[in-house]
């Protein structure tokens, strides 16, 4: 017995040096060998703690892009544009690998008391690519491209709060809020708001692709590809590879093969379909992260027959999640329990009672509402993800054992968003991750928000959501968004069947550390920044 | 030759009738499409305000009419404007991506138009033997897959399983000519798949079609071997048909290849085109579009010329 463990762990450590097995799995596979987890921790990092190197030139296909695009932040939309983003600019802060929030370009912040003001610090080695210094006017100016009546960023609302932003000393930002927020300094990780240069009437050069990231652009068009070199005098940790080239590939199979015949070293997302065949192939890996990207279904809790809190547990308790992600998903997701609140984003409440499918239950629950043979549109579109329509039929199909008839309508692709969502009294919608729980309540289940998608209105929970904003205790957060996970699932209009992973691959000759942010595709779009060449 | 260049003349006026016709069509087609050009361009995040505002700024509360008029009084001078989403000129936006077209459609016509031409005159000399039918069901084959079929098909064969060529032909700028040409060849090959056919098999209809004609018997009467009454004496007369395929397959082989753009991640202006018309950029869906419908014409217009040409009857008409 001791033998044949010994034997798996060797192969598991050869596989860790070969990367081709993530830290997750590996932790994963030595616990279930009978190891401690002291053990397996140090195992990994003498087996698989390859020292990042520098040099070569990294060249990375990105699925989502537009012609279109622009350096714009306050339109940055596309994936493309949100890994650039990453890679030629920098941020106030960012996540780390860990997923907790780490500085960029400010080294530290603190809040008052009531969390209303923030101050950041900034560093004194930051300087864009042309050679100019950041200082706290370039932070100002970038900052305030995104506020004010004139403002088209689609950042606006995430902004809204801000009443005043102002500098202490060239090094030093105090930004101003209308109220608490105790999120602001993770706000900041936001991928629109990256530091620009200031021109001298306060607004910002987003122009001339100039930034103050890890690698500065050479050439390049959105929607062809760009090409980039690393800015030495970078602030940060990492910038291992030489040159960094974009290489914008939309068609999946191209993206693929490009991968298998090593055209490219990574792909920013890989076809749930043929995912477990890419994970065969023994010349690279497959990273399949849990993020808080969630889908959900809102239900508007002021129409019928959803203003009826037992009709909604029906429809909750109705759904097979469990089959979802297994049928649509290919695994490759999280079984949601109708709270948007993800393991992948702070204070997270573990050991919550799942809600699992019970069709006799929501019978029951329909009798009581007296809703029997209860009969609803469902509106979906293929726009939402691959498989939404899918995922809807199903959902359907295990319905129709409590005796609900669910019509799936599917919607123009075009205009979904404009013309289906928030009018619809039940569909279904992709949100992208935020980083805290707060962010995502805020902007889509606080009673008065413009994005409220299930108009939901419920005041206890309201109310800790303004307590959580102003505390910063970390325990007694997390206290707070405890309870309101448990009231959303109880009584919240939104059904979440499931979060997705970031489902994304390298070559084994690309390494990382075993740890990825689960912000973005490719370790929180740092990837260029991240990994190395092993 | 007076008459021709007065044909000409008329048929390019005709062409810019035609042009202004379509501009027309494609404006309130893409007018027509649901959804708000701000919208998509801030996606899911957009509040109405913030929609309202980048409306505003594009200029998009002003009535459809004045802003067709307002492009139109650019394009007559040679302006197609700027793109509504991203604010750069349509020109810079669309002249590399469409030198990327041509150059594709360029190669694969290269190879193909020579190689149809010489694989009909061929078969149509080895009539109803076994290298006619073999190479028809080849080609017949190839003309009726869809093109992406094709280039997954030549991926697997030539990139993945063989190695022999690049699977994507992403282009760099400091590229020589040679590893131009290897990059891009699966595309070419491609393309030139698709396109054989048509023009292989008009070429053997064409030649067939005169062999039962009096001056070919005369010709074979006269003891002249079968290649020589091809070549020498049908082919000459058979020119205006084929010139006719070729000039559809031309232009199908720049206006057709969004496909095999996607498969082989090309940088050309198919996929310009598709990503326009996802955001209603109407500047660019308008000159690309122009752009294909101009194609059409003077391909149209070169076939016509030619047919005349090569006919001394058209050319001398009474």
């Amino acid at each position: 017995m001791r033998k044949k463990t010994d034997k798996l762990l060797e192969s598991l450590s050869q596989e860790a040096r070969l990367g081709r097995i993530s830290r997750r799995n590996f932790m994963h596979y030595a616990l279930a060998a009978g190891v401690t987890a002291t053990t397996a921790t140090g195992l990994w990092t003498s087996s698989a703690a390859a020292q990042p190197k520098s040099g070569g030139s990294f060249r990375v296909a990105i699925h989502d892009n537009n012609s279109s695009d622009t350096h714009n932040p306050g339109t940055y939309l596309s994936i493309q544009q949100i890994f650039l983003a990453h890679t030629h600019r920098a941020f106030l802060t960012l996540i780390n690998t860990d997923q907790t929030l780490g500085g960029d370009v400010a080294s530290e912040w603190s809040g008052s008391e009531d969390a209303s003001e923030w101050t950041f610090r900034l560093r004194d080695n930051v300087t864009f690519h042309d050679g100019r210094k950041v200082v706290a006017d370039d932070v100002i100016a970038s900052l305030n491209f995104h506020r004010g009546e004139a403002s088209t960023s689609a950042a606006k609302a995430l902004l809204s709060d801000i009443t005043d932003i102002s500098k202490t000393d060239d090094h030093t930002v105090v930004v101003t809020l209308s109220g608490p927020n105790a999120d602001l300094p993770w706000l900041m990780t936001d991928y629109h708001l990256v530091i620009q240069p200031a021109n001298d009437d306060g607004t910002i050069d987003w122009q001339s692709g100039i930034g103050c990231g890890p690698y500065k652009i050479v050439d390049g068009d959105f929607g062809i590809g760009f090409k980039l070199v690393r800015h030495d005098v970078w602030h940060g940790e990492g910038a291992y590879f030489d040159e960094v080239e974009m290489i914008a590939i939309g068609d999946p199979n191209a993206r693929q093969t490009a991968l298998v015949t090593g055209d490219v070293d990574a792909v920013s997302s890989i076809d749930l379909k043929t995912m477990a065949l890419m994970q065969r192939n023994p010349q690279m890996v497959v990273e399949n992260v849990p993020s808080a990207s969630a889908i959900t279904m809102p239900m508007h809790c002021n129409t019928a027959p959803f203003d009826n809190v037992d009709v909604r547990m029906a429809l909750k308790l109705a759904m097979n999640r469990e089959e979802i992600v297994e049928k649509i998903m290919f695994n490759a997701g999280m079984v949601g329990n109708d709270f948007h609140h993800s393991p992948a984003q702070p204070y997270y409440p573990e050991g919550l009672d799942q809600l699992s499918y019970d069709p006799d239950k929501a019978r029951a629950l329909l009798k009581k509402a007296g809703a029997e043979g209860l009969a609803i549109d469902l509106s979906s579109s293929e726009s939402i993800f691959s498989g939404a329509v899918d995922m809807c039929v199903l959902y359907s199909e295990q319905a129709k054992a409590a005796g609900i008839d669910i019509n799936v309508v599917r919607e123009p692709n075009d205009g979904y968003y404009s013309d289906v969502w928030l009018k619809k009294p039940f569909c279904a919608v992709a949100w992208g991750a935020r980083p805290t729980p707060d962010n995502i309540y805020t902007l889509a289940y606080k009673a008065d928000a413009a994005w409220n998608e299930s108009y939901w209105v419920n005041d206890r929970f309201n109310e800790l959501l303004l307590q959580g904003k102003a505390e910063l205790d970390d325990a007694k957060r997390a206290e707070i968004y405890r309870e309101m996970a448990v009231i959303a699932r109880d009584d919240g209009g939104t059904i979440i069947p499931f979060f997705r992973n970031f489902v994304y691959g390298r070559r084994t000759n690309v390494q990382n550390t075993g740890q990825l942010s689960a912000a973005w595709e490719l370790d929180g779009c740092r990837a260029a920044s991240r990994w190395w060449f092993a | 030759m007076g008459d021709i260049v007065n044909l000409v003349l008329k048929r390019l006026g005709f062409g810019l009738i035609t042009l202004l016709v379509i501009s027309v069509i494609i404006f309130f087609m893409v007018e027509l499409l649901p959804g708000d050009i701000a919208q998509a361009v801030l996606g899911q995040g957009a509040t109405e305000e913030n929609v309202a505002a980048l409306r505003e700024q594009m200029g998009l509360n002003n009535p459809a009419f004045v802003r067709y008029f307002e492009w139109l009084g650019g394009a007559v001078v040679g302006d197609f404007g700027t793109s509504i989403v991203s604010g750069e000129r349509v020109s810079t936006i669309i002249t590399e991506r469409f030198i990327n077209t041509l150059f594709l459609a360029a190669y694969a016509a290269v190879i193909a138009v020579p190689f149809a031409i010489t694989l009909g005159v061929v078969v149509a000399l080895l009539r109803n033997t076994l290298f006619d039918r073999v190479a028809n069901v080849l080609t017949l084959t190839s003309i009726s897959s869809p093109e992406f079929f094709l280039g997954y098909i030549l991926i697997l064969f030539f990139a993945v399983k063989w190695q022999m060529f690049p699977a994507i032909s992403s282009l760099s700028d400091g590229m020589s000519f040679a590893e131009l040409l290897d990059r891009t060849f699966l595309p070419a090959l491609t393309l030139v798949l698709v396109v054989t056919a048509h023009m292989m098999r008009m070429t053997r209809a064409a030649i067939i079609n005169l062999l039962a004609s009096p001056y070919i018997e005369m010709a074979r009467l006269k003891g002249a071997p079968p290649w020589k009454v091809i070549v020498k004496h049908a082919l000459p007369n058979a020119w205006a048909p084929i010139i006719n395929v070729i000039a559809l397959n031309l232009a199908y082989l720049i206006t057709g290849v969004v496909l095999v753009e996607v498969v082989f991640v090309y940088p050309g202006i198919g996929q310009a085109l598709v990503d326009a018309v996802s955001k209603r950029d109407f500047p660019i869906v308008q000159a690309c579009c122009l752009i294909f419908a101009a194609t059409f014409i003077l391909l149209n217009l070169a076939a016509d010329v030619g047919a005349i040409l090569t006919n001394p009857r058209l050319r001398h008409p009474k």
